[in-house]
């Protein structure tokens, strides 16, 4: 009797911190339509707009330099299209999906995929009523500005640290996929503090977050290396023109940045 | 080296699909559904006077039909790259040909 009692009481305790987790992410891929106040909205266009030029520059001066990467932009294009387009379920009991700007950022440097990754949300948004216009600006800044930005910087540290070519790229994709969230999360957190403040808010969402993204990081990441690993016995001339990877001669030579 | 080779992918393409799988299988009552819709509810819960001041500009569809969409954004994703990297291995074997 004492002893189911006590199992129910765990029970309802359990129920009750479900319930204090389970509703609560507020972190989600892309901000819905009209689900950031104006001012917020405009900011977030304002913030992305010299990375999206920093971006086309940047595509322009790589295609000129050398004209066969168009062929590689597109695959990471591709991937970007194709990993986003899939909702997976995860662990928390929710679905979300992956970014693939991981590989590209690593491909291209963080700037060519804030274009791309802009096409993606644009196409979500006009068709799917995924995301939204009038939060594009935040969510290109969260998927195609911070997710590149950091897996670029990921894939530079490891590389400069000597770490083996997969762990790189596993790793720039795994953290740049988490990034992208913890950025939505944050973006969320600031525009929406609720009572606790911006700080409370942002740390109860990026813990539950993590669990739902983190099994997709890591597929996108396996995915990433696959990809990149094709690439690499295939188009190692264009990795190279891209200073993705050293020249094999050159390996003490540390390549300036192009 | 090329069992090798066929070793990691098998190996990748398992851990993605067990990633994928467990999920499904242990929490078969869980709903699954999008973040996004929850944290359109989360917003609702702590800031209950908040009013989305914009709608979508495309009509809300069936599920059939947005998964239809979705369906064409992998399509055209896995088109690109399936030409792209059949492209390389294509290139590449006619260099080794011609060599």
């Amino acid at each position: 009797m004492l002893s189911s009692l006590v199992e129910k009481k765990k029970r309802h305790l359990w129920c009750l911190l479900l319930l204090l987790v389970a509703p609560h992410p507020l972190w989600a891929m892309h901000i819905a339509e009209g689900f950031l106040p104006l001012p917020w909205c405009i900011s977030w266009y304002i913030v992305i707009i010299p990375f999206l030029l920093a971006g086309l520059y940047s595509i322009r001066k790589k295609i000129r330099h050398n004209p066969r990467i168009r062929l590689l932009l597109g695959i990471a294009g591709g991937l970007t299209f194709l990993l986003s387009a899939l909702k997976l379920p995860s662990i928390t009991g929710s679905c979300s999906h992956m970014t693939g700007t991981g590989l590209g950022a690593v491909l291209f440097g963080p700037f060519v995929m804030t274009v791309v990754g802009m096409i993606v949300l644009l196409f979500q948004a006009l068709l799917m009523a995924h995301g939204g216009i009038t939060t594009l600006g935040a969510n290109t800044f969260s998927m195609a500005v911070a997710g590149p930005l950091v897996a670029y910087m990921v894939y530079k540290v490891l590389a400069g640290l000597k770490s083996p070519q997969w762990l790189s790229v596993f790793m720039a994709a795994f953290l740049s996929d988490l990034a992208t969230y913890a950025v939505t999360a944050g973006q969320l957190a600031w525009a929406f503090p609720g009572d606790g403040g911006v700080m409370a808010s942002f740390v109860k969402f990026i813990t539950v977050f993590a669990y739902t993204q983190l099994p997709l990081a890591v597929i996108e990441g396996v995915i990433s290396v696959g990809v990149f690993n094709f690439l690499q016995n295939h188009s190692i001339e264009e990795l190279k023109s891209l200073s993705v990877v050293k020249p094999v001669s050159a390996q003490s030579t540390c390549e300036p940045e192009k | 080296m090329r069992t090798r080779k066929v070793t990691y992918i098998a190996g990748g393409a398992l851990l993605c699909i067990a990633l994928v799988a467990i999920p499904l299988t242990v929490k078969k009552e869980a709903g699954f559904t999008g973040t996004d819709d929850k944290a359109k509810d989360a917003i609702a819960q702590t800031n209950p006077h908040y009013k989305p001041w914009a709608s979508n500009f495309m009509p809300t569809f069936s599920d059939e039909v947005s998964s239809m969409f979705f369906a064409l954004q992998a399509a055209i994703g896995a088109g690109i790259i399936g030409y792209g990297l059949g492209y390389l291995r294509g290139s590449k074997r006619k260099d080794s040909g011609n060599k």
